[in-house]
């Protein structure tokens, strides 16, 4: 038995075992426990009284037969726990004091099927965007405003608390608080079709000072490209800026990812991909084959030096 | 001590005329053949619809079985994510739209007449047509997996994905239209089945004696009635928005993809309760009959079945606790949701404690073991349900494979497992043979077994982070051999199905006349011998249990000396009784085989078919065959001689029919104009929701047309309503011309009144595609206006049956019907009226 159980905890993915870091996490896990622990014991009294119900002694089972059992188990007992369990989770939780002064306010548009990240000043003005990466400080509470300019979506970090949908025409606001540094995976959690399986992404908490150079070193544009790489710059803006940006370069589309920074980022293509040069060239040449139904085109018919000068060069925009 | 009483003596006395007998079975006899399709005998037609139930249960279940191999392993290939979305979509409307809800319902079209005492439901052409359409359309539409063209938005379909721009292909309309139709099927046996429990029962049987399955599909029939005109509306209008391009759910131009999360699930939640609720009314009839002993509390189980319906009317808004409205709906809807799991507790407490006090219980038998396996699960499933009404804890779950879980834990174990049980239980009254104890265990322990072991690792991998609807996921979230255990368990459970087929295959040998008989030693009153004609003679009761408390029923019974032993007039016929104390009311003559109820199905299902595949005139020759075959059939109804009473037995002389408001047919049309008003109130919604969240789509009263126009309308339709009741006492009076020409009048002005109100709208240069505001305008001003067209062919057919002599004082149910709808039509119209035009501009 020990041993089974042993193998049951040893299979658990990794994330259940984690203890969650966001303060909302941390809550929901408390709450979580009073409610696995409530549930196991109620489900292990039912299935008691079955048992008792048919094979106890013939006494008990008399008594067990009256309408007494029915009026006490079935209702006075739901009615009371039900009820100490909506005063236990009704109970504001402490930072129900939403305070006016988040560390960071990061407005995310889910799009088909990618994450546009923009960070905002206390104004509501832009900062700088990025794609499918989060940062934000340890510690400090931040605010996620939520938008869609397309179908529903749903952000979802599972280990800093719970989700909220991305409806097109509203904008949703979350709080979120990590409380120590880490990194996280986000999901999207609301069926968007055809790739809302690949369609996650990446969230660091790092300390305040950490956070405060990462903010800077993104609001700056891309650094002009060294001699080897021109060439890549070169093809990149004459076949990639109608729909992305590189800030300082001439590629200012809108339709795909901003790509200032993107060769700092922890993956590609919306959380799926690891971050480095085959891979960004895998992603040109076959993006259709990723991802199929993306709004990108597959880049299949470039020769392969053309595909490594772009993607090294990519991979240099850190 | 008092004196023992001498039974009353029995209604009829023996011996019963030599010719009785065989003018019965001559009445009831079946079409053989390829006859047969014309079959309208509630067991013919309830075993058709079983058969079909489990047809799509199988598979939709390959469909799931497909999903789990694609799921076994991460990133894997095996099934891309066209076919996967497809897949996962048709799995779920398929189970909730094509097997559950229609399983349920045939099993009571199966069982109920035989355990109330009624020789058949009160309209069986209304069953063989509600079973046909479903047959058809269902088939058609799971064939469209096959072709590529299965909906792929989730079997909840929400807009924005489902819109024209996110779905253009015509797979999203495939699903409006097959779904939306197949859900007329559903409501048209629950206004029968609620006509048939209120008021075709044995004499004696009070609302207090009936069994607990007819309380409970008396429940069901009541939340089909007013939770699925819901999901009729949001598919109308979600399909007037991809057809037409009228935007009740893009932002952009007023409309909000929230109003169809309201209307849908306002249907949704209700409908799993609907699922669940008969269910546990089989539970509650093969407990006692099990264990020897009658239900423990059964006056509180039926006031938990009553509460379970209202409840869940409140609920729906807990599948939209991640949306971000506002606090206060969710509390409320979080409270409401952990109160629903209250009732259901008393039904559980009830059957342990019938339980504690049965009298015979080993050696334990399939059905009792089928019955503790939805114990376990079930209440597994209603523990993680309150779960997830905790608001903050739902946040974590929701969309996640812990919901998946939940779901699964309390609809396969709250209805799949008590229907397996019902299964082995009532075979005996409906084959010849029962089915085997030997493979019943089996097939159990397969099932249960698998599916723990499929669907419990899902509680985890959901809050490990797995989102639901997806395709595949990655290696590096550890989710692989949880996965794969789960993959496991889903080829157990189809194991364990199997077995049940290869059980069903040796042992199943369908009859009527011929059955098993009570091998259960079972109390109710389907146990009794009956035939094509149900019972020999309908029995008067005087407790629950009849067959236990009334010693030699049974052969008294098959022995015609209960009442109505014979076939008046050489028809079918059975009983009508009042709906509380069960007296006789009148006796009723039912139709035979017919090919029109078959014939308006295909018809029906054609059109909406067609009409999905833009096949315009085809569908409207569909369209034509189904108003023609519904014309003949409704031709054929309420006509004959004015037969004289009949003698049933016991000193009772019955009319042969009914008219006005205690008729059976008149109780219908009431059902029917609750569904009606169900459905403009879901619409009434739609447009007031609107002008909540987009205010300034709306006009400001001094943009809006003048309102004499409106006035004008209105006054057509109080003019309407005039003529209708006029039509009325001229019937009462027989004077016919004067009678066709009121209705002919009330229905033109029925007509006009929408049609006005249509051209002023244009007139005043609204076009259904401008916003939100608009598409609302034309969508209230469109269903009345297809209530004028609706009131103008029933009058045509009114007068039609007046001018062939078909329409008399004792004959004049299609006038009634024609009566009620069109003053049902007056109201409707005058408060679409107040909605459109006074509402505007007071608030403008």
């Amino acid at each position: 038995m020990a041993k089974l159980l042993l193998i049951l905890i040893a299979g658990l993915p990794t994330a259940a075992r984690a203890q969650p870091s966001g303060e909302d996490a941390a809550r929901i896990a408390d709450i979580g426990w009073v409610l696995y622990v409530g549930a196991t014991a109620i489900f292990v009294g039912v299935a008691a009284l079955i048992a008792l119900s048919m094979f106890g002694p013939a006494p008990l089972r008399h008594r067990l037969s009256r309408p007494a059992l029915i009026v006490g188990a079935g209702i006075v007992f739901p009615v009371v726990a039900l009820t100490a369990l909506l005063v236990y989770v009704m109970k504001p939780s402490p930072t129900a004091a939403r305070e006016a002064a988040y560390a960071a306010r990061i407005e995310v548009t889910g799009e088909l099927w990618w994450w546009r990240v923009r960070y905002l000043d206390a104004q509501g003005g832009l900062l700088f965007e990025t794609a499918n990466e989060i940062r934000i400080p340890a510690g400090k509470p931040v605010q996620f405003l939520l938008k869609s300019g397309n179908v529903i979506h749903s952000f979802w970090i599972p280990e800093l608390g719970g989700k909220l949908d991305m409806i097109p025409g509203r904008v949703n606001k979350m709080r979120a608080l990590a409380r120590t540094p880490g990194t996280f995976r986000g999901h999207c959690a609301e069926y968007c079709g055809a790739q809302h399986a690949q369609m996650r992404f990446d969230v660091q908490a790092v300390d305040a000072a950490a956070f405060d150079a990462w903010v800077q070193a993104q609001r700056q544009p891309a650094r002009a490209a060294e001699p080897a790489l021109r060439q890549g710059e070169r093809l990149f803006i004459q076949a990639c800026a109608q729909c992305h940006t590189v800030r300082g370069t001439a590629a200012g589309g809108m339709l795909g990812p901003d790509l200032t920074h993107v060769g700092s980022r922890p993956a590609l293509a919306a959380g799926i991909l690891p971050n480095n040069v085959g891979a960004m060239g895998g992603w040109i040449a076959g993006s259709q084959q990723i991802k199929p139904g993306n709004a990108m085109p597959s880049f299949d018919r470039w020769p392969g030096d053309d595909l490594r000068a772009v993607a090294r060069y990519l991979e240099s925009l850190k | 001590m008092t004196p023992p009483t001498t039974p009353p003596p029995l209604p009829n006395a023996l011996p019963r005329p030599a010719d009785e007998f065989a003018q019965l079975e001559r009445a009831w006899k079946r079409p053989t053949g390829w006859r047969s399709l014309t079959v309208v005998n509630n067991t013919s037609i309830g075993l058709l619809y079983i058969g079909t139930a489990l047809l799509f249960f199988i598979l939709a279940g390959v469909l799931g079985l497909m999903m789990r191999t694609q799921l076994a392993a991460p990133d894997s290939n095996l099934i891309g994510h066209t076919l996967y979305n497809q897949l996962f979509t048709m799995h779920g409307t398929v189970m909730m739209f094509l097997f559950a809800v229609p399983a349920v319902e045939a099993v009571a079209v199966l069982l109920l007449p035989n355990m109330l005492g009624a020789r058949d439901l009160p309209f069986p052409r209304l069953s063989a047509y509600a079973y046909w359409a479903y047959a058809i359309g269902g088939l058609v539409f799971f064939c469209s997996i096959f072709v590529g063209l299965a909906p792929d938005g989730g079997w909840f379909m929400y807009p924005p994905l489902t819109s024209a721009q996110y779905s253009p292909a015509v797979n999203a309309d495939l699903w409006l239209l097959g779904i939306g139709f197949i859900e007329i099927s559903a409501i048209a046996g629950a206004i029968e089945l609620a006509v048939g429990i209120l008021r075709t029962r044995a004499p004696g049987m009070t609302l207090d004696k009936i069994p607990v399955f007819a309380w409970v599909m008396l429940v069901f029939c009541g939340m089909v009635i007013v939770a699925f005109p819901a999901v009729i509306v949001a598919t109308t209008l979600l399909e007037l928005e991809r057809a037409f391009d009228m935007p009740f759910f893009i932002t952009g131009r007023g409309g909000d993809p929230l109003l169809w999360q309201h209307l849908f699930w306002f249907f949704g939640h209700p409908e799993v309760y609907i699922i669940f609720l008969p269910a546990a009314g089989m539970v509650s009839m093969m407990i006692p009959a099990m264990t020897g002993t009658p239900l423990v509390g059964y006056r509180l189980v039926v006031l938990a079945v009553i509460s379970t319906g209202f409840l869940s009317f409140g609920l729906w808004v807990h599948h939209m606790f991640a949306t971000g409205i506002p606090q206060l709906s969710l509390s409320f809807a979080s409270a409401a949701s952990m109160a629903v799991s209250v009732p259901t507790a008393i039904q559980i407490f009830a059957w342990i404690a019938t339980l504690a006090a049965a009298v015979r219980l080993r050696p334990i038998k399939t059905p009792m073991l089928y019955i503790l396996g939805f114990f376990f699960v079930f209440v597994i499933g209603g523990l993680t349900g309150v779960m997830v009404a905790v608001i903050p804890f739902d946040l974590q779950a929701h969309d996640t494979y812990f919901v998946v879980a939940h779901l699964h834990y309390v609809l396969f174990g709250g209805m799949v497992f008590p229907l397996f049980a019902a299964f082995y239980y009532w075979t005996p009254f409906i084959s010849k043979r029962p089915l085997s104890e030997r493979l019943g265990r089996w097939g159990f322990w397969l099932m249960f077994v698998g599916f723990n072991v499929a669907f419990f690792p899902m509680h985890f991998t959901g809050l490990a982070g797995m989102p639901r609807r997806v395709y595949t996921y990655a290696e590096s979230q550890g989710l692989g051999p949880l996965n794969l255990l789960s993959t496991v368990g889903a080829y157990l459970i189809a194991a364990g199905v199997l077995v049940f087929l290869i059980d069903l295959a040796r042992n199943f040998r369908p009859t009527i006349d011929n059955n098993a008989g009570n091998v259960w030693r079972a109390g109710t009153l389907e146990w009794l011998p009956s035939g094509s004609y149900g019972l020999r003679s309908v029995p008067a009761v005087t407790s629950r249990e009849p067959l236990w408390d009334q010693p030699g029923l049974a052969q008294q019974v098959d022995d015609g000396q209960h009442y109505l032993p014979n076939a008046p007039a050489g028809l079918r016929t059975t009983l009508v009784t009042s709906a509380l104390e069960a007296r006789p009311d009148y006796v009723l003559p039912l139709p035979g085989p017919a090919w029109s109820p078959l014939l308006a199905a295909v018809g029906t299902a054609g059109f909406f078919l067609l009409l999905t595949f833009k096949l315009l005139p085809l569908a409207a020759a569909f369209g034509v065959l189904a108003v023609v075959a519904l014309w003949r059939w409704l031709w054929d109804a309420d006509t004959g001689p004015d037969y004289p009473p009949v003698d049933i037995g016991g000193g009772l002389r019955l009319p042969m029919m009914c008219s006005g408001s205690a008729s059976h047919a008149s109780w219908a049309m009431v059902l029917l104009l609750i569904v009606c008003t169900s459905i403009f109130g879901s619409l009434m919604f739609s447009y007031l929701f609107l002008w909540t969240t987009n205010p300034q789509a709306w006009p400001d009263s001094g943009d809006l047309p003048s309102p004499v126009r409106p006035m004008l309308s209105a006054m057509m339709l109080l003019a309407a309503a005039a003529l209708a009741l006029a039509a009325g006492r001229m019937m009462t009076q027989n004077r016919q011309r004067a009678l066709r020409g009121c209705v002919a009048g009330a229905a033109l002005l029925l007509a006009a009144a929408p049609a006005l109100d249509l051209v002023t709208h244009w007139q005043a240069g609204l076009r259904p595609q401008a916003s939100a505001y608009t598409a609302a305008t034309y969508a209230v001003a469109g269903l009345q206006a297809f209530f004028g067209g609706l009131a103008v062919v029933m009058a045509a057919f009114t007068v039609a049956r007046s001018i062939a002599g078909r329409l008399r004082p004792t004959r004049r149910a299609a006038l009634d019907a024609t009566r009620a709808m069109l003053l049902y039509a007056v109201a409707q119209g005058l408060i679409a009226l107040a909605l459109l035009h006074a509402f505007t501009r007071l608030t403008g």
